[in-house]
């Protein structure tokens, strides 16, 4: 679903993404550009087109992320945590469905501990849980994940700082013009308002768009509970009266 | 549902970005985060020795406003095929891919790396020709929302001089856009140094 040169994208509001220079965020301080961005007036086929990923061949449980670290050998166990449906649509900004685009998560374990060789917080890994799924949205945008819920865990950005539970969520939407990378939170959340990476987000409805909620009718009795997410990419639109002078 | 919520207006806000965060590897370059890979990975191979064109190693590193390495940084890469034509049909057992990925290793000391060849060149819709360049987009903790810039090649100075891309960028900053030929190795090989902050600061671009 890669759009041709013929389609602009709505622009980005930079206000309503965090801003590079957040210092309460400390890493940022030293990784942000000073330096205005430079905008640019004609996007060429450069910024416009981008990969799809319609035949991309996935593994049949790149999303079960409750399967996929155990590959049926001696540790064909289970992991610990709260067994959770994470879905939702990827739309663009006119609600129209992306279909086709590939969607990644990766997040830690119900501990808070990631399987990272960097990852040194004592809480322990899961056997049974790698961290990592992705999948491709279907023909109406929709994707779906199988996990457990991460915890919260600590970083050393203030003295006392913990993420709240939180997912790492990648789409690349049709071009790279709406390639995204952000984080879903979970409803009720208490860490949220406390956490300074959220708040490099200036606008508190921002945050909430971040906010999946708890999806009682999507969940399976006895079995997981659901948490619905939806993503919204840049809306795109063609370019009709461009050069056509 | 979470969102969108509609509030009277014509479009919904575009997800909010967050960083990608200190274990962004988990996910996206599971080799450096010490995960088995999966059948298909993103990876560094844009473009294997089979594809048409120029093959060409792109390395480089990304320095932060202290002049420290970012040894954490993901680079996304899409670029055009020898013909200049952007092929956006993924498709991982193809010998030009014109997308990748790439993570400087536990050993690489921030040095990340792809393997592709030179793209052609691209028309900007002006009608002329634009000079060869890849687009790459930058991931890090630290970084709210991901910098898209582009490298372009100092042996390609004729068609860099004329490139109606990069003659808009102010010329005092050019430089930071084109990546250095390097001898040494198998292949072509090219440098390209990338700086968040400071006296040398990569132009990065909104579009």
């Amino acid at each position: 679903m890669a759009q041709n040169d013929h389609t602009a994208f709505v622009m980005r509001d930079r206000g309503w993404h965090p801003p590079a220079y957040a210092p309460a965020y400390k890493t940022s301080v030293a990784r942000s550009p000073q330096q205005a961005l430079m905008s640019l007036q004609t996007p060429t086929a450069s910024e416009l087109t981008g990969p799809d990923f319609d035949n991309f061949v996935l593994g049949p449980v790149d999303n079960d992320l409750l399967l996929n670290f155990r590959p049926g050998t001696d540790r064909d166990g289970l992991p610990i945590g709260e067994r959770i449906i994470v879905y939702g649509r990827v739309v663009d900004q006119y609600n129209k469905p992306v279909p086709g685009t590939l969607v990644e998560v990766w997040q830690a374990n119900a501990g808070g501990r990631y399987r990272h060789k960097k990852d040194a917080y004592m809480a322990p890994l899961d056997p049974n849980f790698g961290g990592v799924g992705r999948t491709v949205t279907d023909a109406d945008g929709w994707y779906r994940f199988r996990t457990i819920k991460p915890g919260p865990y600590p970083w050393p950005n203030d003295v006392n700082s913990w993420r709240p539970a939180h997912i790492h969520v990648s789409v690349m939407g049709p071009s790279i013009s709406t390639r995204l990378i952000t984080q879903l939170y979970f409803e009720g959340d208490p860490l949220i308002p406390l956490c300074p990476i959220v708040n490099t987000l200036n606008d508190p409805e921002a945050v909430d768009t971040l906010v999946a909620r708890l999806d009682k009718a999507g969940s399976r009795p006895m079995d997981s509970l659901a948490y619905r997410f939806d993503i919204v990419t840049r809306g795109a639109l063609q370019t009709y009266f461009e050069n056509q002078g | 549902m979470t969102q969108p919520t509609e509030d009277g207006g014509l479009m919904y806000p575009e997800s909010p970005s967050q960083t990608a965060g200190p274990y962004v590897h988990i996910g996206l370059a599971l080799e450096v985060a010490g995960l088995p890979p999966r059948d298909d990975e993103i990876g560094p191979e844009i473009a294997t020795p089979d594809a048409e064109g120029e093959p060409v190693e792109i390395v480089g590193r990304v320095i932060d406003g202290n002049g420290d390495t970012v040894e954490g940084i993901l680079v996304e890469a899409w670029q055009a095929d020898a013909n200049g034509v952007y092929q956006t049909d993924y498709r991982a057992d193809r010998a030009f891919r014109g997308f990748g990925r790439s993570a400087p290793g536990e050993h690489d000391a921030g040095e990340w790396s792809l393997h592709t060849i030179k793209p052609g060149r691209v028309p900007h819709p002006n009608g002329d020709a634009m000079a060869p360049h890849i687009n790459l987009m930058l991931f890090a903790r630290g970084i709210n929302i991901h910098l898209n810039t582009r490298l372009y090649f100092d042996d390609e100075a004729d068609a860099n001089a004329a490139c109606p891309f990069l003659t808009r960028v102010p010329p005092s900053r050019r430089d930071t856009l084109i990546a250095t030929r390097e001898n040494g190795s198998d292949k072509p090989r090219y440098r390209f140094e990338i700086h968040l902050q400071g006296p040398q600061e990569t132009v990065f671009f909104d579009f």
